[in-house]
């Protein structure tokens, strides 16, 4: 087979794909100093990684695809709201890639967390409590509607479980919706104040930066977190929970508070979210937090990759921003090449009038169809779910090499 | 024969486990004495598995107890109707009490009474949380108040109980120690929060339980399998691995389902050396469901029999050699 075409037919036996097979067999063990130094030391890795990601992301609009996109405060703006989605993303992770819980309704605690800053500190509620010790008890809000909305589903499994959550969170919207006399109904609270630190003093809209500093070290904070939970005993009881829910009971875990614990960590992170969100908009309203919410999310997660937290991480940055940003660069750009309309019959075709950005759920079914087809262990997969769909395969390829000589 | 003077770690006392209108296990009285090796046979269908899964917590039984260590733990439920009264009482205490105390004109319509009203709100959620959790001084308050239900499979395990599965039951996509630490769930005291903290505590604690986990993948011969995934084990090592993942539950007795099926006869001989070592070196009794009679004969102290749900046999391997009722079960009548 040629090389170009071992390449293109990306299949088992190409030559291409055994020489991938070797070299991740051989790779297995973390060899390199510096890899085995961060794998030991996972917080730093974390610090360190964000540090850098933040440092570097402010610039990238100096360079030549992006130069024309907008002002660099548009897109410093953006990256902190990417920030709510990441902070989403990571906490679902713990319920539906590490304890294989499907919950549909995630963003019910998105919304619950939004309205705790709503009426702790806001003009409607004459409460003002500050921006960071309510970023607490938010997600201690929060994590307390996980255990309550995940006690009734325990029982549930896989589907069933799915749809229950659904329920959920269509059911929390609609109760903010109406419940007009404590969070003023479809109009929403409004005027919610704004963060402030010590010395920087209010963070004020005009200025992004310290909307996007903060969440790069909330998200931070939330990843070592997980991380050490991820590696704890806990962390272990809900992957075995996934894989075996029957032998892990029989190996002594308490899958009731194992479960409730993934419900409420999640929930928590979500809260952390909606603390952030309604902070930096000053507002929320029952709107905001509809199904498309828990949905996006969880095609975050599964487009970044289940179970790894940097991987749907970095899903749900890309993902924002190809909605936010990329989707209406497309629209300017087709705008920009001046293709006449096509006039065939009853059929007008106006390619610059198209608005991509109505399309964006269409382009999420095709990209999720897509991953399915190709990738479906998700873009940055973790080592054991790449080992789950890929093991099989990877041996085949290994065995074929040694068969041909 | 069971030794008489120590009393039995497992005893069954009429236990019977009815799925709709099919008896699977009927009426069975069984004990496993300390330190020996205990085998349950019957031929294919007899309720040797569904015995097995009562007494692992799995199943409620109809009627009929089952005794761990002296302890009552597994039997119908009783009284359970009397359980929710428990959990609004502390709310409902709390209620009264505000309640009382405002019609009294004391704290009426101050902040006070709202706040009581929302704790009353927090008892009422936290003991429901509580309810659905079951933690193990939660049980034993509702024995104290006369309500009994059946321990779960983690229940069994906290007291005592180890087992394997009949068709391997591994968490397939997690590594060989991870497989065992998982076993060692239970005993590790760390909490969620030490572990954010990453206190010494839960640090000293994890790398104790990684050496213990080696030291387990050791006994029973996977040295150098830690890091591998656990279904990507051969047969033979999957079986042991579940003894490992079974073992680091610390258990005072084991339960092994069918543990040499499948196996070759190198496979299962060395399995039986395993048995020996479990028993002699560990001290530990092991409840042993088989169908090879090799293994069965070669090991076992004690045979109990099966068939249709019932007990028809139980002694030395000799014994139940010889008993006609048993080669009835497995031949037919007119074999005997």
């Amino acid at each position: 087979m040629s090389p170009l075409r071992s390449l293109l037919f990306w299949r088992s036996g190409s030559p291409f794909r055994v020489a991938v097979a070797r070299l991740r067999a051989g790779s297995q063990p973390v060899t390199t100093p510096t890899a085995r130094f961060f794998g030991r030391h996972q917080s730093l890795s974390v610090i360190v990684g964000m540090s850098i990601v933040t440092a570097i992301l402010p610039f990238v609009i100096l360079l030549p695809p992006f130069t024309g996109f907008g002002t660099q405060g548009d897109f410093i703006d953006g990256y902190a709201q990417a920030g709510v989605w990441v902070l989403l993303a990571i906490g679902l992770n713990v319920v539906v890639g590490l304890a294989g819980l499907l919950d549909l309704g995630y963003a019910a605690f998105f919304a619950i967390g939004a309205y705790t800053y709503a009426y702790g500190a806001s003009p409607f509620s004459h409460n003002h409590i500050p921006f960071w010790p309510m970023l607490l008890i938010g997600a201690a809000v929060a994590a307390t509607f996980g255990l309550l909305l995940g006690a009734p589903t325990l029982r549930l499994r896989g589907d069933y479980l799915a749809i229950v959550t659904l329920g959920f969170g269509e059911i929390v919207p609609v109760v903010f919706n109406n419940s007009d006399q404590y969070t003023n109904g479809t109009n929403g609270i409004t005027a919610l104040y704004q963060p402030s630190l010590p010395i920087y003093g209010s963070f004020g809209f005009g200025n992004p930066m310290p909307y996007y500093l903060s969440v790069a070290a909330i998200i931070a904070v939330a990843m070592i977190l997980l991380y050490r939970l991820q590696d704890s005993r806990l962390g272990r009881a809900w992957m075995a929970v996934r894989e075996d829910e029957l032998a892990a009971a029989s190996m002594g875990i308490n899958t009731v508070t194992t479960k409730l614990l993934a419900f409420a960590i999640g929930a928590s992170t979500s809260g952390l979210a909606g603390v952030y969100l309604s902070s930096k908009l000053a507002i929320v309203s029952p709107t905001q937090f509809g199904f498309t919410v828990s949905f996006t999310v969880l095609a975050m997660v599964v487009l970044g990759g289940m179970g790894n937290i940097w991987g749907v991480a970095a899903g749900a940055f890309i993902i924002y921003e190809i909605q936010s940003q990329g989707l209406k660069q497309l629209n300017q750009f087709v705008g920009g090449l001046g293709i006449p309309p096509i006039h065939l019959g009853p059929i007008n075709f106006d390619l610059t009038a198209i608005n991509f950005l109505d399309y964006q759920y269409l382009l999420y079914g095709l990209a999720l169809v897509g991953m399915m087809l190709l990738r479906p262990e998700g873009l940055f997969p973790s080592r054991r779910r790449r080992a789950e769909l890929h093991d099989i395969e990877d041996a085949v390829d290994a065995n074929q090499e040694l068969v041909q000589p | 024969m069971s030794d008489q003077t120590a009393p039995p770690v497992l005893r069954t006392v009429g236990l019977t486990k009815e799925f709709g209108g099919l008896v699977a296990v009927r009426s069975v009285d069984f004990d496993v004495p300390p330190g020996s090796i205990t085998s349950l046979i019957g031929p294919n269908g007899a309720g040797k598995t569904t015995l097995f899964n009562v007494v692992a917590g799995l199943y409620e039984p109809t009627s009929g107890h089952v005794e761990f260590l002296g302890r009552r733990m597994i039997a119908a439920p009783e009284r359970t109707w009397l359980e929710p009264v428990f959990w609004v009482l502390p709310a409902l205490l709390v209620w009264a009490l505000t309640y009382l105390a405002a019609s009294a004109g004391v704290g009426a319509g101050t902040e006070l009474a709202q706040v009581m009203i929302l704790v009353g709100l927090m008892l009422l959620i936290a003991t429901l949380i509580t309810a659905v959790i079951r933690p193990s001084w939660y049980d034993r308050f509702l024995v104290r108040m006369g309500i009994f239900k059946c321990a779960r499979p983690n229940d069994m395990v906290a007291a005592g109980i180890g087992r394997t599965f009949q068709n391997i039951r591994l968490f397939a996509n997690m590594t060989a120690i991870e497989n065992v630490l998982v076993g060692m769930h239970g005993r590790l005291k760390a909490s969620p929060l030490d572990a954010v903290l990453r206190t010494p505590g839960q640090v000293r604690e994890e790398a104790a339980s990684v050496g213990e986990a080696r030291r387990l993948l050791g006994f029973v011969g996977l040295p150098t399998r830690e890091g591998e995934l656990a279904r990507n084990l051969p047969y033979g090592d999957q079986r042991r691995l579940e003894i490992a993942r079974a073992l680091a539950t610390r258990p005072k007795l084991l339960l092994l389902d069918e543990p040499t099926a499948g196996m070759n006869p190198s496979e299962t001989a060395a399995m039986m050396a395993l048995f020996g070592r479990i028993k002699t070196e560990l001290g530990l009794p092991i409840l042993l469901i088989e169908h090879d009679m090799r293994v069965v004969m070669g090991v076992s102290d004690t045979i109990t029999v099966l068939d249709h749900g019932e007990k028809i046999a139980e002694g030395t391997p000799a014994e139940v050699r010889a008993n006609s009722r048993v080669i009835e079960a497995y031949l037919g009548k007119g074999a005997a």
